[in-house]
């Protein structure tokens, strides 16, 4: 079953159904009406981006039967993780109530510096790796110091970084305007032929649904010893192997074809990693309460400017890695690498996640899961032989429709009293 | 904090009449901003376990007052005595290690996250991988005490109701176990049985032995609860009151100076400036 609650910002213990000992059932009835009320309520987690995902992809194989093949879907989390990597960092700073118009841009600038600094200049991969991410770090920084010091609103301050890092990109590509980075580098071959062996697929994928059992009973017996509800065992077994199977099922459908990418995997872990720090460190959480309320967060202590300012370079940062993966992928890096569509992709996949735009609600997932709705729209249409001219259109219909989600359910939440 | 705490015993009720060292008194408060002088030479005692509000017209210095005690601003003069020593007040942190904690009139929760999150935001506890059980049990002993009416500590503050929230926002205040609580305008906006709820866990703080500066505009819900009341009047004391046995009408006189007139309102106020908790001298200084 899916959790309708807001993982990242909930007790992460899920939804379903509890038991609780020694305490009757009122905590149970409690809980299943909080989880039903808060669905009424306009808090809608999860729920609609997945029903979303379903029915594209339903849509696309009747449309075209090879959109549901190994072969595309493997082509298609490959595709997913430039993207997805940048939504990430799209996600941190909507979270805090801002946002990032340049993703595009300093992810084409990733991807320059790293080319210029590997291929002309010879230096080794990760030192210039490491150069575009610290510039990036930088730009992520100035961004928040400009708005801390100035007030200037942050959509103002990255649209000048959308147009300005443009031009340094532009200027550091030089008159050639395009620097393709050798097949044989280990970049290239990361981000194109690297797959894990079926054995290390399953391996994972067995030692996730482990890790899962194992820290909700965890956490589940920490609870009970404390006298307050928690998961059932049931529950909690049953929701490792639905991912056991979901996964399992996945990975042999892959396997057909060439298989999980170790770049795909290289995202989740990501994924996992920033949902880590957003739900179970004081971090994350008051990463959401300057988002929530900034004046409130300042006055329990928070330290505001700091939050601002990670969550900025952060998403300077991850725009950078994902410009760089992309331009891997590509085995170049030219004048359009971040143009075009890249930015608001990014933008559209973090929102259409169920990340909102009025700052405070969101979540990790909502990256990977707005990614891969985004790459499906991409994948099938492009399966259709339609341009790119239908592709922007369908893909601003999705995410004016995502948006309107997210108004509604705020505007919801407004007259149940939620916000 | 310190070995000789609070002198009254914490199941003690309210002692209004008994003269004793006060948990915090201030004596010669002045504060300017610029040509405004928003307070003068103010004096105010508060004892443990006893209720002392604050009441004054817009503009009165109230609010001044309560920036002063809570770290927001410095006084330009005067002394501030806590727990029997002299102390500086000079930032919000200061003030809640001192154990003096304010709860502001706009609550400041975050409407997003829930009550648990809430009491702890700031000050979670295992930084790196929050400790949501020890969180969730010391929030539900917390709000236990207080007898508080929320549904569920998880629920997010948007969907409470003003009192719930005012009551939230007082338990966070008494995570640092304060010794003294500011509570500015804590039943504004509020409705009639919400009003209630919030004026009976005042009189449970008042139980635990802390001594309580309560803000507030509404006569009833002043003469409800408090036990003494401290009038200010364009930024100088203008009558201590025992609040049993005063009338509205006495109180909205020294708030509005309505009934006085400038000869008798001269001395009346030097003589409010010293004789904190021994009201009734004041008081016919003031009535006459």
């Amino acid at each position: 079953m899916t959790k309708p609650a807001v993982a990242a910002d909930q007790d992460g213990a899920g939804g379903g159904a509890r038991k609780v000992p020694g305490r009757g059932s009122g905590a149970v009835r409690d809980r299943r009406r909080a989880v039903s009320g808060r669905l009424r309520g306009g808090e809608l987690g999860l729920l609609p981006v997945l029903a979303g995902l379903v029915v594209i992809w339903v849509v696309m194989q009747i449309l075209n039967p090879v959109f549901l093949s190994s072969a595309n879907l493997t082509n298609l989390a490959l595709e997913s993780v430039p993207s997805g990597i940048i939504a990430l960092g799209v996600v941190c700073v909507l979270l805090v109530g801002q946002i990032d118009l340049s993703v595009g841009s300093v992810s084409g600038l990733g991807a320059a510096v790293l080319a210029v600094l590997f291929v002309d200049r010879g230096l080794p991969a990760w030192v210039a790796a490491g150069a575009a991410l610290a510039l990036a770090g930088v730009i992520g920084w100035l961004y928040a110091q400009v708005h801390h010091r100035i007030g200037v609103p942050s959509f103002v301050i990255t649209l000048g970084g959308l147009l300005g890092f443009l031009g340094v990109q532009l200027w550091l590509l030089g008159p050639k305007g395009s620097i393709n980075l050798p097949f044989d580098s280990g970049l290239v071959t990361f981000a194109q032929l690297q797959f894990l062996p079926p054995w290390a697929a399953y391996t994972l994928v067995v030692v996730g649904a482990a890790a899962l059992y194992a820290t909700g009973a965890a956490r589940a017996g920490e609870r009970r010893r404390a006298g307050l509800d928690a998961a059932s065992r049931q529950f909690l077994a049953g929701r490792s192997l639905a991912l056991l199977a979901g996964l399992g099922a996945a990975v042999w459908y892959l396997n057909r074809d060439r298989g999980v990418g170790w770049m795909f995997v290289f995202f989740l872990a990501l994924v996992l990693a920033l949902h880590y720090v957003l739900s179970r460190t004081s971090f994350g959480r008051s990463m959401y309460a300057v988002g929530g309320g900034r004046e409130a967060a300042r006055r329990a202590g928070v330290k505001v400017r700091a939050v601002l300012t990670t969550a900025f370079v952060l998403c300077a940062t991850l725009a950078c890695l994902g410009g760089m993966l992309s331009a891997a992928r590509l085995a170049a890096a030219n004048q359009s690498s971040g143009g075009g569509d890249v930015n608001l992709n990014a933008i559209a996949a973090a929102v259409i996640g169920g990340t909102s735009l009025f700052g405070g609600r969101g979540s990790a997932f909502a990256a990977l899961l707005g990614v891969l709705v985004i790459q499906s729209i991409s994948s099938g249409l492009t399966l259709l032989n339609l341009d790119s001219a239908y592709r922007f259109m369908v893909t601003g219909g999705v995410l004016l429709l995502a948006v309107s989600l997210d108004a509604v359910a705020r505007r919801s939440r407004v007259s149940h009293g939620r916000a | 904090m310190s070995a000789e705490s609070s002198p009254s015993p914490p199941g003690a009720p309210s002692v209004r009449a008994t003269p004793r060292e006060p948990l915090l008194s201030l004596r010669g408060i002045s504060k300017s901003f610029g040509a405004v002088a928003a307070l003068t030479d103010v004096a105010l005692d508060v004892a443990a376990g006893e209720v002392v509000a604050l009441v004054g017209d817009n503009g009165a210095g109230k609010s001044t007052l309560v920036k002063v005690l809570s770290g927001v601003h410095r006084p330009d003069a005067g002394t501030v005595r806590f727990d029997g020593r002299a102390v500086t007040v000079p930032s919000p942190g200061a003030a809640q290690r001192l154990g003096i904690a304010t709860v502001f009139q706009d609550l400041a929760l975050c409407e997003n996250l829930n009550v648990v999150e809430n009491l702890f935001l700031g000050r979670e506890m295992r930084r790196l991988r929050l400790d949501e059980v020890a969180m969730e049990v010391r929030s539900r002993a917390l709000l236990g005490e207080l007898s508080a009416k929320i549904p569920s500590v998880r629920t997010p503050v948007a969907a409470l109701s003003g009192g719930q929230r005012q009551t939230v926002a007082i338990a966070r205040s008494l995570l640092g176990d304060p010794k003294v609580i500011i509570l500015d305008e804590p039943t504004a906006a509020l409705g009639v049985a919400q009003t209630a709820e919030v004026l009976r866990l005042i009189e449970r703080l008042r139980e635990r032995g802390l001594g309580i500066l309560m803000v507030s505009h509404d006569m009833a819900d002043v003469r409800a609860v408090a036990d003494t009341v401290a009038v200010l009047r364009l930024g100088r004391n203008n009558g201590v009151f025992d609040a049993v046995g005063t009338t509205a009408a006495d109180l909205v006189a020294a708030i509005t100076g309505a009934t006085d007139d400038l000869v008798v309102r001269r001395p009346g106020r030097s003589r409010g400036g010293s004789a904190a908790g021994t009201a009734e001298a004041t008081r016919e200084g003031e009535a006459s």
